[in-house]
């Protein structure tokens, strides 16, 4: 009774890693790059939503909507000016140049919507809470977490298997040298994934921000670094293995914060993941080459 | 891997700022003209995580120093106040430090948060400046006979708290949900489970979170539903306390919140579910909303200021700090030629005979630099801050 309390919080709490890994493990496995800014693009997004809500002329849907076009937009825009130029550089180059991006966010966030930090509104009360038995709940954002990042996980992989930009992308991913020599457009193509994870972290804020409602210029940035070691776990480059990466994140983090310790639970997270890292290097699910995109 | 490249970046930012603050040295373009002025030095964050409580901080102290000045200065002298941010950052801090001396200061009002205010008291003690913190609380943070607080220190908060309980609240069972990664809220937490088991005080579960995982608090508030407690005891900030309280609210919790002052806050941050901190009680010298003229008058004169933001305690804390500064500096008689270590030996003096009414209560001092006043004990209702009688 009290473990399965447990287990459920574990999931809602992991089901949000999962939504912001799916942006995580597209972009690592197509571009091959960590995007250490896709925590602050979140935030971003989650100031963008909650300024069109507040100013009470949207309606949460176009409010929304205009989240995934800001998003879209700046994930473009941080490709073109920030990672492009350093397309042939080193990785590590590329990394550092990533968490530029990431404080310049914070700081421009900072800027322009101030420290304090906001109450974010739940714009999904209307889902019912779904009362399983006497003191279990599963809240309705949850559900809605859930759902969303099955069909954003489904619809990522059907997109890449079985249209052309997708199947483009394989071939950027598998090789870029020769993806180029047979007439597949790399800028092109990165771009596009840049678009994809983007619009998929303005998705991803506003169910962060509606499960909790703090809102403020580094509210992205726990979450982004969790959602990451959820990709590192369930393979980086694997669209499943980002979902049951951040399911499996959430669960171990709040059992660990019940049976063992609730200071500790960090910690035991990152136990986990070593020992799974020693066992299978690529993680759970980053075996299967045909998975990556 | 972020944390490793913080350290190099802050590194490098370090040396740049020392080198451009070493080369302030020899010019002393910036120091004016120090007979005629006082110059009180301020630091604090105002960029990052924390910077809510460096503007605050800074909003409060500009505002009595502008009230000041109108009103004729301190002996006679007008005050400038120079600013400088430390981002939360002890090696930022002490930089700024080196940067207001740079600029003629000679006596600092900050630094606003605990960490760094622990680094620069040393700082201080070595130049012998006379320093007074709004709202550094940790025990570390007024090291020396020449540095003050206005706030209440952490552990006076945790035995104030226990005491309450123990009186209020004899016989029913406390939990307690703490941030063991910040020092405010485990020094609290601390000394408030001390005096409780002193004072018969049953604690019947201790939680903690840490700032990495602070966002979930279902775990913690479900362990609090199985111990049965009556009250809980929150020592920790208004941010998190808001997500708690809305989660409790998921999980039919009913129990009496009680907590201290880093609570308060906690109604703007509910926003829409604002009736959620119904009932909710906190320990704490200020609130913006309490019924005193004090308050109401410097209440209005801060919204007036900023942009109808509400004063925090931290801005009360630095408001009141000015006042302290100048009912001491009344008191000693100094002049702004005298040297900054002669300035500090007179403060040091008239601080422990002073009696301040500020708006965050009737303050006198002790050689050590705490503070000595009241708690109130306050309840939120219909919205409010109401003392509790």
């Amino acid at each position: 009774m009290n473990f399965l309390s447990y287990l459920i919080s574990g999931i809602s709490l992991g089901s949000v890693y999962a939504l912001i890994a799916l942006g995580y493990t597209m972009v690592y496995g197509i571009a091959k790059m960590l995007n250490f800014a896709h925590g602050d693009v979140i935030m971003i997004g989650g100031f963008v939503v909650f300024t069109a809500i507040s100013s009470s002329l949207t309606s949460p849907a176009v409010a929304i909507i205009c989240g995934i076009v800001v998003c879209t937009l700046l994930g473009v825009v941080i490709e073109k000016i920030a990672y492009k130029p350093l397309r042939n550089a080193t990785p590590l180059a590329v990394l550092i140049t990533a968490i530029g991006v990431s404080y310049l966010l914070q700081n421009v966030a900072l800027l322009v919507f101030g420290s304090a930090s906001k109450n974010f509104p739940n714009i999904f009360k209307w889902c019912p809470d779904w009362h399983v038995t006497e003191g279990l709940t599963v809240s309705g954002v949850t559900i809605i977490t859930i759902a969303v990042t099955m069909v954003i996980m489904i619809g990522l992989t059907l997109f890449i298997h079985f249209t052309k930009p997708g199947t483009a992308m394989q071939a950027v991913s598998e090789d870029r040298g020769a993806a180029q020599l047979m007439g597949v457009n790399v800028n092109t193509t990165i771009s596009l994934t840049f678009a994809i994870g983007s619009a998929l972290a303005a998705v991803a804020s506003v169910l962060l921000c509606s499960a909790y409602p703090l809102l403020n210029p580094y509210t992205g940035a726990m979450p982004g670094i969790k959602a990451f070691v959820a990709a590192v776990f369930g393979g980086i480059g694997s669209i499943p293995g980002a979902m049951i990466g951040g399911i499996l994140l959430g669960v171990i983090e709040n059992l660990s914060k019940a049976y063992i310790s609730s200071q500790l639970s960090d910690a035991i997270v990152f136990a986990v993941l070593i020992i799974i890292l020693s066992l299978k290097p690529t993680g759970i699910l980053g075996k299967k080459i045909s998975e990556k995109v | 891997m972020k944390k490793g490249f913080m350290k190099k970046f802050a590194a490098v930012s370090m040396a740049v700022m020392m080198t451009v603050a070493m080369a302030g040295c020899g010019g002393g373009e910036n120091g004016g003209d120090s007979s005629t002025e006082f110059v009180i030095g301020g630091i604090g964050p105002t960029t990052g995580a924390t910077a809510t409580y460096g503007e605050a901080v800074k909003n409060g102290a500009e505002l009595a120093v502008k009230e000041i000045n109108e009103a004729g200065g301190i002996n006679g002298y007008q005050v400038r106040f120079e600013w400088q941010d430390d981002e939360h950052d002890a090696e930022k801090s002490v930089n700024a430090y080196n940067t207001l001396k740079d600029k003629g200061m000679q006596m600092l009002m900050g630094t606003a948060t605990s960490t760094p205010c622990t680094a620069v008291v040393a700082k201080t003690a070595e130049d012998n400046m006379f320093q007074l913190t709004p709202s550094g609380s940790a025990v570390e943070s007024i090291k020396g006979d020449h540095a003050f607080r206005v706030c209440f220190s952490d552990p006076n908060q945790g035995i104030a708290s226990a005491d309450y309980l123990a009186e209020k609240f004899a016989g029913k069972t406390v939990a307690a949900i703490y941030n063991s990664s910040d020092v405010y809220s485990s020094g609290i937490y601390e000394k408030f489970s001390a005096q409780a088991q002193e004072k018969g005080v049953k604690i019947v579960t201790a939680q903690a979170f840490t700032k990495d995982s602070a966002q979930d608090f279902t775990v913690q508030l479900q362990k609090v539903k199985e111990s049965g407690a009556d009250v809980v005891f929150l020592p920790i900030y208004y941010q998190e306390a808001a997500l708690i309280l809305t989660q409790a609210d998921k999980m039919g919790l009913d129990v009496t919140w009680f907590g201290c002052d880093g609570l308060d806050g906690v109604i703007q941050q509910l926003g829409s579910d604002a009736s959620l901190a119904e009932g909710v009680m906190l320990l704490t010298p200020f609130v913006a909303d309490a019924e005193d003229e004090k308050t109401q008058t410097f209440t209005a004169a801060y919204k007036a200021a900023y942009n109808d933001l509400v004063p925090t305690q931290f801005a009360a804390d630095a408001y009141d700090a000015m006042y302290v500064i100048k009912a001491a500096a009344e008191k000693a008689g100094i002049t702004p030629d005298m040297s900054v270590s002669d300035i500090c030996e007179a403060m040091k003096t008239a601080m422990t005979e002073i009696e301040v009414e500020g708006v965050t209560g009737t303050m006198t001092w002790s050689a050590d630099g705490e503070p000595t006043k009241a708690p109130n004990a306050m309840v939120i209702k219909d919205g409010t801050y109401t003392a509790v009688a």
